[in-house]
This record gives C-alpha cells, structure tokens and sequence, in this order.
C-alpha cells in the first residue's frame, strides 16, 4: 500500500520567524505516526499545513494522493482534522455538532441522521447525545471532537494533541478508544504528543522534531535500539526523547 | 464548449455556496436562540431609542427642512437604519469567539468554500437588521407614524439589511486581522454615536454646519437612512435607487475586503 502521507522539506516563516525549518514525513496507509516534541517545536504548525488549513512557505508533497499545493479541496475530503481547540460548539448538542460537521462534508437528511448515530455509538456518547457539548467533560467533549473529525469518512485523520488536559483515565481511555476506531474504520491517523507514553502506546512510527526539523524517526523499537548504549537493555521511550529532544520536562508527567 | 463547462461549474458553485450558507444559518440560529435574554434585547433596545428620542426631540421639526411635523414619522427610519447598524457593528466579536474556539478552523478544513464563513454571517446579520427594522417600524406605526405605503417599508428594512450588512462584513475583516475581543469590543462602542450624529440620523441635514453636512454626505447610515426616510415620508424620487445601488457596492467592496482578511488570517496561521 502506498502512502497516504508523503511530504518533502515543508517550511513555514511567520515573518522572520521559521516555526517549521525542514520537515520532511511519510505514513504508510493503516498506520499511526505520532509527531513528537517540546513546545514550540513545530508539531502543530506541520499539522496546519498538511491539513490545508494554512500554506506552507516552501516545500511540496501529496497527502492522500493529491497535490498538498494545488489540490486542498479533494483533500479536504479526504483527512479529518482535530485541532488542540477543536472548536465543538458549545451551545449546540453532541448530535447537531455532528450534524452541522455532516453538513460542511455535504452528508445530509436520513445519511446524515443514521452516521450521527452509528458515531455516536462508537465513542459511546449515545447517552449524552441530546446535551449540549458544554455540559460535556473534558473527556466527552474530546470524543465528540474526534467522532466529528471522521463524520465523513475519511482516510487520514490529524490529531492536535488530543489528550491535553485529560485526566489520567480519560487518557488511557481514549487511547485504547482510538486504537480502536483506527481499525474499525480503517484510518491512518497522524497524531502529536508530548506524552512518550501516548507515543509508545498508539505509534507504529515515531517522528521527533525539533526546532521545526526532524532530529530522528523510526519505529519505536528501532529508535530505542539505537540510542542504547547495551544491547541487552533497550533503552526507554524517555531516554531517545532525551538524546533527541534535549532533557524531558513536561513530558514525564506521571 | 468553454462557456458551457464555465458556466456549469459556476452553477455548482453556486449550489454548494448556498447549501453551505443555509447549513451555517441554521448552526447561527440555534446558538441565538439558546442564548438567554438576547431576542428580547435586540428588540426592545430600538424601541427604546426610538421611544426616548421622540420624546426628548419632538419640537424639532419646527426648526424647518424636516419634510414633517412628526418627529416620530421623521424618526422611525432613522432608528431603523441605525439600530441595523449597530448590530453590524457589533458582530466582530461573534466572529473571535469562533476563532478562539477553533470552530473557523475547523470549518476551513472542511470542503465546505471558505467564503461561505464570511457571507452566512453577513446574512445572518442582515436579517436581524431588517427584523430590528421592522420591530421600529411597527412601534412607530402603533404611536401613529404611518409608512408612505407598503414598498416603502420594503425599503426601509432593505436598506437596514445593507446597512447592517456592510458594516457586519467590515466588523468581520477587522476581527481576522487583528484577533482580539477587546479591540472588536472597543470597536462597537465607538462606532455607534459618531456614525449616528454625523448622519441624517436624528436630525434634517438643513440643520447641520456645514462641515457637519459633507461628513454626513460621505456617511454611508446617512444614504440609508435617506433611502428609508424618503420612503417613509413619500417623498422618494429616483434618489433611493441610487441610495441602495451604493449601498450595495458597499456591501460587495467590504465583502472583498473579508475575504482579504481570511486569506492573511489563514496565511499567519
């Protein structure tokens, strides 16, 4: 299978600022890549651009197929995109915040109504259904998020750091959620974190940048084989992090 | 064989930019909706300008070049225009809490034309302005200022439609620029008096000096409010057409003038 993925050399400058310097990726179709990094590094801004939402400065590439310079639009209907703010509605319901993403993909009346509700089934919020998403917490509310960004069936789905400022069950919840739903609607997902955990958890690929370049990638196990110092101990997720991406802070959070 | 593909795939892009603005409208209204106490105000707040203003200035026509005795009658479309108005003025701020939660994003990643985020709010803002129009010219009508005939107040909520439409669109553009609640808040409250007293608003022109009258003459609320009030009073010529041509032009230059905006604002994304 080919990739849905294949991007080469992005920049992005703001000005005189250079957010993303040299970002070069690849995601086999089936797969789940997590982008890795300290703040400020780069992470999201790379996901701005290969969802369309803004223009690199230099670079090119394809996702799903088609031209990432020419062709937003049939990429647009072709990713799903779950940005740090999601912007859920929040004084709309879980199911008209589904419905109105529906509509933006051009998915109306009865298709619309039975996807709603086979989503909702999926990210276990048929309960909470008819409530507005502000009385949501942060764990339904980042579901939602997530049911909305696959409203139309997308091939590639981008997550913005979708775990930030759940709790600690919330968390591991949604991984083995999404895992699942990878498979069930055969997704690839583009992920970042700075959770190495998160990483180790859903990464078939890991990409670290830094300072809006690559420094390292690889699958996990090939990237902890080749930071230990000792064949016999491979070192941990923390430690290539550390080598790469210069000493964990925030990341360690229990 | 050109002309014809041209053609057709306009029409589809017409369709789609309909289907997605009446998508967006329906989003609009419910959110309106639940939000508590806000139809009542928007309301009742013209009604209260037009009310307290006719009371406080009712000898003013005696000053001459009214073109009426009733201050009301001279009034009504006044309030109608600028109360639509303000309501453009203000929609900035809408437009920042959709950027601060990321709902503008999420729909720029959607197929959905990237336009239609500008133009369905512009929509959505004009047909309140017009319902505001049309609470005013209701109230008037209850305290006996009676419209010239029925087109005529057609005109006056078409041209509180455009009024609010235009200053809507320039409220949007600014919000994508500049991104800050403070700074569309700061705009509103300044916008309204200046706008209002350096126009036809509440006054005949004839009673204005003169510098005063060639800002009002530059002052777009004051083409509608002519438009309105020629109409009310039934003194309108073929001024009104012109009135409601510019105010269109209007409305179409500060529609460009977001779209600009949403393309600098997608690029420093």
């Amino acid at each position: 299978m080919g990739n849905v993925i294949e991007v080469r050399h992005l920049v992005k400058r703001y000005g005189d600022v250079e957010a993303v310097a040299d970002v070069s990726l690849a995601l086999p179709e089936g797969d789940v890549l997590c982008l890795l990094g300290p703040n400020g590094a780069g992470k999201s801004t790379t996901v701005r651009i290969l969802s369309t939402l803004t223009r690199a400065s230099a670079g090119s590439g394809q996702i799903a197929g088609y031209d990432l310079n020419r062709q937003t639009r049939q990429i647009r209907q072709s990713i799903g995109y779950v940005a740090q703010e999601a912007g859920t509605d929040a004084y709309l319901t879980g199911r008209e915040n589904l419905l109105v993403q529906a509509a933006a993909h051009r998915i109306r009346g009865r298709a619309a109504q039975d996807r709603v509700a086979e989503l909702l089934e999926l990210v276990q919020l048929e309960y909470a259904a008819d409530r507005l998403a502000r009385t949501y917490s942060g764990g339904m509310r980042r579901r939602l998020e997530i049911a909305m960004g696959i409203v139309h069936r997308p091939r590639l789905l981008f997550l913005d750091e979708p775990t930030t400022g759940l709790d600690p069950q919330a968390r591991t919840a949604l991984w083995s959620g999404l895992a699942g739903i990878a498979a069930e609607q055969q997704l690839s997902i583009l992920l970042t974190t700075h959770y190495l955990e998160e990483a180790d958890q859903l990464a078939d690929r890991i990409v670290i940048i830094n300072g809006g370049r690559v420094v390292a990638e690889g699958t996990p196990a090939e990237l902890k084989a080749r930071v230990a110092t000792d064949s016999d101990h491979p070192a941990g997720l923390d430690e290539v992090y550390q080598r790469y991406a210069g000493p964990v802070e925030e990341v360690l959070a229990p | 064989m050109i002309i014809a593909i041209i053609t057709r795939t306009s029409i589809a892009a017409v369709g789609d930019q309909f289907t997605a603005t009446t998508t967006m409208l329906g989003r609009g209204y419910r959110m309106l909706r639940r939000q508590p106490l806000l139809f009542p105000i928007m309301l009742v707040q013209p009604m209260v300008w037009l009310l307290l203003y006719s009371q406080l200035f009712n000898r003013l026509p005696r000053l001459g070049g009214f073109g009426t005795d009733s201050y009301l009658q001279f009034l009504a479309p006044g309030i109608a225009v600028i109360s639509a108005f303000s309501h453009g003025a203000w929609e900035g701020p809408g437009m920042i809490a959709d950027i601060e939660r990321g709902a503008l994003d999420r729909f720029l990643t959607t197929p959905m034309p990237p336009s239609t985020l500008v133009v369905s709010r512009t929509v959505q803002a004009a047909i309140i302005g017009s319902l505001q129009a049309a609470a005013v010219v209701a109230v008037a009508y209850a305290f006996g200022a009676r419209p010239n005939d029925l087109i005529s107040v057609l005109v006056i909520l078409v041209s509180a439609a455009l009024i609010c439409a235009g200053f809507a669109a320039f409220s949007y553009a600014l919000a994508l620029l500049f991104r800050r609640q403070e700074t569309m808040i700061a705009v509103g409250q300044f916008a309204v008096l200046p706008f209002m007293f350096l126009s036809a608003t509440l006054t005949s022109v004839a009673q204005m000096p003169p510098w005063m009258q060639e800002v009002s003459a530059l002052n777009p609320v004051s083409w509608a409010v002519d438009a309105a009030r020629t109409s009310m009073l039934g003194t309108a010529g073929s001024r009104v057409l012109v009135d409601l041509a510019v105010l269109v032009l209007l409305v179409a230059a500060m529609q460009v003038f977001a779209r600009f905006a949403l393309g600098r604002y997608r690029r420093a994304l």
